[in-house]
């Protein structure tokens, strides 16, 4: 059956309900050793919880190989995790909620804007493939494709029948956001989307995203190794580092008050440009450690100004300091054995 | 470099047992019972079932197989039907013409093809390059075995200065009366390895010169000289690697050139076993000819991975 | 929810050329694949019309016309060693020797390309079940096999034909695997999967288009290699038989000619060798073409 339209997908849980809540998300890839040699794997993600709350944009840094965009394409269902649950509006998603709904629901938009785009695809085309893979009629399909095209600022008469080579940079990412949007998802992964674009034309997307964000209803996760661009557009933010969390909470308090000394390093590494600004935090030294032999206690230790001894014995646990502001550091969870750990309350 | 060594070989293996199970199935895939050549059309249906028995053929396919690897790692191939004779000694007496064939051709095509090969790369784009590249995709293109007889009839038949066939009535030696009769085959058998050597060697120098670092050593004042040592010391195992699988093709393909020239090599042997239907003999000229293409495809790669150890990923 | 409301397109957009019509401008640009191609079709329609371009019966001998040399009257190209006219029997050569070289290829390419696409595509265990097979095959150089394959059959044009497939189909595949892999760990292909597409969707809407050019340029480069083997063949007495004309068979039964009339016993080989020449240029033309950073 050929409709004319998708059907349009219901908010089903309220507003208070989290849109995805992602518990003990795990994937290692296993990687080949000598031919004897023992069975490894690249620890890419290791046991990463958090939720999503409906219209928000949850922002996600970190260094490169700390399971970002891992986590996104786990996400997305690119490849199975290892182990742990996606809950989607209340609905676990595999059981109660079937895949292909699930894909509807959440879409992605990737850095490499080129790649991204079949080069011998129309960008109508491109557009109008995934509702018709969700029984959409070709003809209607290419119309919603025309409507989106003008929607992300392309004028549909000029763009529609152009094949993505003849494209700026920033008019295929801007197909992308479209391509995204054309099967009406409730979230959008945009992993990276703006990273390879000129810092002027970044601004413009990052604008028109905030635009169809308000005017679609739609929630976001932002995933940028560039902290001032995540700083403009997230409400939330969740530090990343070599598979795990290492801090999550609200954006003011995540940029003003760092709980974690990887955060607190990452923002001193940021460039700024009124002196006044800068941290005295230490800076970030050396590169993460192998994802593959993590250290033992904290994976951060190596790399920690704090670093004590109890650090290199005990992993800790993602602990909340204030309500929605949760860091992994012993610093941060009273009782812990650290010398600066908070005092237990009496 | 031990454990790509090894993990190279161990890769090997697989496909060596493939190769000896195609060769193994050959016989099976040839129209016509097995023992129709050693039996005489009319003999009894116990004489057959004897025979059967005698040969393992009233065994399993996989049991068959078996016996007759056994035999094979063993050196035993089994017994020409037409000749008698082992099929092992049979093809050791005809490899070692086909590899002097081979390896001469191999040699003459390697030095000409990388010579003009490295002229086109170098003059990219003038006449010098228009007239080698040509030269190449003739050598690629051309029918060798037709090119054979070209050679014959302008060499052998009009000036008469070369023989036509065979190698000669004298045992193998270095001198001219065993050589003469090399030189055909040898140079028809080399203008596709020419070619292609050409071709390769050709884009590689291309390749080499365009990157930045040949014009910084020029800027830099180094003698021309110096810069072309350089150029070569880049190309060159590529382009040695390239002429180690030629080699291997073309001790299994000179077949068609060995029946041109009647040369006693695998390729006339092989030959003569299809016609005569002889089976034993076929299956274990190719079982040998494949292995050895197998083998020197892993020599190749482990020259290679020795030289340049970024291949050993 | 849905701010748009799907409209059909208002009007036709403009349409920019495709891929395929530059290729195709590119080509027309090239005097020697335009030349090369000119020559293909020249020897398609030379054996297409054979029976009408042909002066003679192309089995008609004469016993006391033989071996004749090129330039007697009757004979423009001489005559073979049964006294049959040589312009008739290399024009309906063409037949056999086009059909004998050239159909292999196409047929290699379809069983060989959907090998490797699956192969590329599923990657994991099917991946491996069928590239390890291939390497089986192409493990064996190319004219043993083709030998090997054809002596056991036996000889006959229907077994040449099918052992010079059995040859292809493992070259082709490689190909194909390597090409499909690499297209596959494209974003465009993630992006595709993420919308919710079955696999088979996605292979035909997002994956050939993108792995059928470079596949394609490789198998016309084999149609050289194709028409060389195939005549070899039937030089070695593995292909078509006697008295059927094709240009390998012809050069096997002329090679006592040689000695008589060397001119004539060469000829067959010269419109091999033009085939051949012109299939290589065609395909390197096309693949210079098809490359989109030239």
């Amino acid at each position: 059956m050929r409709a004319a339209v998708l059907p349009p997908l219901e908010d089903r849980g309220g507003p208070a309900q989290p849109l995805l809540t992602v518990g003990g998300l795990v994937k290692h890839f296993p990687v080949k050793g000598g031919v004897f040699g023992p069975r490894r794997a690249v620890q890419a993600v290791d046991g990463v919880d958090f939720s999503v709350l409906k219209g928000e944009t949850l922002g996600v840094v970190g260094e490169s190989g700390c399971g970002k965009s891992t986590t996104a394409r786990l996400l997305v269902r690119l490849m199975a995790p290892d182990a742990g649950t996606v809950i989607f509006d209340g609905e676990s998603v595999g059981d109660a909620l079937s895949l292909r709904d699930y894909r509807r629901q959440v879409q992605m938009v990737f850095q490499d804007s080129y790649a991204s785009l079949n080069p011998r695809l129309t960008i109508e085309d491109s557009i109008a493939f995934g509702p018709r893979v969700h029984g959409v009629a070709a003809r209607a399909a290419t119309g919603r494709a025309h409507d989106l095209l003008a929607r992300v600022g392309l004028e549909p008469r000029r763009f529609a029948g152009r094949y993505p080579h003849e494209l700026s940079g920033g008019q295929r990412q801007r197909v992308n956001i479209a391509r995204a949007l054309a099967l009406e998802p409730r979230l959008v992964i945009l992993d990276e989307a703006v990273s390879a674009l000129d810092k002027s034309v970044e601004a413009q997307v990052l604008n028109l995203l905030l635009d169809l964000k308000r005017d679609f209803g739609l929630t976001y996760i932002f995933i940028s190794h560039d902290l001032n661009v995540v700083r403009f557009m997230a409400d939330r933010v969740m530090v990343m580092y070599l598979g795990r969390v290492a801090e999550i909470g609200a954006r003011d308090a995540v940029f003003d008050a760092p709980a974690h000394p990887y955060t607190a390093a990452l923002l001193a590494s940021m460039p700024k440009a009124d002196p006044a600004e800068r941290r005295d935090a230490p800076p970030l030294s050396g590169d993460p450690p192998n994802p593959i032999d993590p250290p033992p206690g904290c994976r951060f230790n190596p790399r920690c100004a704090f670093v004590e001894d109890v650090c290199r014995r005990t992993d800790p646990p993602l602990a909340a300091l204030v309500p929605q502001h949760s860091a992994a550091c012993l610093m941060a969870s009273s009782g812990s054995g650290h010398s600066r750990a908070p005092e237990i309350a009496a | 470099m031990m454990a790509y060594a090894a993990k190279r070989i161990l890769q090997v293996v697989p496909v060596a047992v493939g190769v000896s199970v195609v060769c193994f199935m050959l016989i099976h895939l040839a129209p016509g019972d097995p023992l129709a050549a050693i039996l005489p059309s009319d003999a009894s249906a116990d004489l057959q079932a004897q025979m059967r028995a005698l040969y393992g053929l009233d065994r399993p396919l996989p049991v068959q197989y078996g016996l007759w690897l056994i035999r094979a790692l063993h050196g035993d191939l089994g017994q020409s039907i037409a000749t008698g004779r082992p099929v092992t000694g049979e093809i050791a007496g005809a490899a070692v013409n086909t590899f002097i064939l081979a390896g001469v051709a191999t040699v003459l095509g390697f030095t000409v093809g990388a010579t003009l090969g490295f002229l086109a790369g170098l003059a990219r784009g003038t006449w010098v390059d228009r007239i080698t590249s040509g030269i190449a995709m003739l050598g690629v293109s051309v029918p060798h075995y037709w090119l054979g007889l070209v050679l014959v009839i302008v060499f052998s038949v009009e000036l008469n200065w070369l023989p036509a066939t065979g190698a000669g009535p004298g045992g193998r030696s270095l001198d001219w009366s065993y050589l003469r009769f090399l030189v055909l085959p040898a140079v028809t058998l080399s203008v596709i390895p020419m070619g292609i050597i050409a071709r390769t060697v050709r884009s590689l120098v291309a390749d080499v010169t365009a990157q930045d670092f040949v014009s910084a050593l020029g800027a830099k004042g180094m003698l021309r000289r110096q810069v072309l040592r350089h150029v070569v010391r880049n190309v060159a195992p590529t382009a040695l690697s390239v002429m180690g699988l030629q080699l291997g093709y073309l001790l299994g393909g000179s077949i068609l050139i060995e029946t041109v020239f009647s040369w006693p090599g695998t390729g006339f042997l092989l030959n003569t076993a299809i016609f005569t239907r002889d089976l034993p003999l076929l299956q274990g000229t190719i079982l040998v000819l494949a292995m050895i293409f197998v083998l020197i495809n892993l020599g190749v790669d482990l020259l290679q991975g020795a030289i340049d150890p970024r291949i050993q990923r | 929810m849905s701010v748009l409301a799907a409209s059909p397109p208002a009007l036709r957009a403009e349409r920019s050329p495709g891929y395929w019509r530059g290729v195709g401008s590119r080509i027309a640009r090239d005097p020697v694949v335009v030349a090369a191609l000119a020559v293909i079709v020249a020897l398609v329609l030379m054996a297409l019309l054979a029976p009408e371009l042909a002066p003679m019966a192309p089995d008609k001998g004469s016993m006391i016309r033989r071996l004749k040399p090129i330039g007697t009257p009757g004979y423009p190209l001489g005559s073979d060693e049964l006294g049959r006219d040589m312009l008739s029997r290399l024009i309906y050569g063409a037949r056999l020797s086009l059909l004998m070289g050239v159909v292999p290829v196409p047929v290699a390419f379809l069983f060989g390309a959907t090998l490797g696409i699956v192969a590329g595509y599923a990657g994991g265990l099917v991946n491996a079940l069928i590239m390890r097979t291939v390497d089986v095959f192409y493990a064996f150089p190319s004219v043993l096999l083709a030998v090997a394959l054809s002596g056991t059959l036996g000889s006959g044009l229907g077994n040449a034909m099918f052992s010079l497939t059995v040859v292809f189909i493992p070259q082709i595949a490689r190909v194909a695997e390597s090409v499909t892999t690499g297209v596959r760990k494209l974003d465009y292909i993630d992006a595709a999967r993420a919308s919710g597409a079955r696999p088979l969707t996605i292979v035909l809407e997002h994956v050939l288009g993108n792995v059928l050019g470079p596949i394609f340029v490789f198998a016309t480069s084999l149609v050289s290699v194709s028409m060389i083997l195939a005549s070899g063949l039937s030089f070695l007495g593995l292909g078509v038989r006697p008295p059927d004309a094709e240009w390998g068979l012809m050069l096997n039964t002329l090679r006592t000619a040689i000695y008589v009339n060397p001119a004539v016993a060469a000829l067959p080989g010269v419109l091999i060798l033009i085939t051949s020449v012109s299939f290589n240029l065609f395909s390197d033309g096309l693949r210079g073409a098809m490359d989109v950073r030239s």
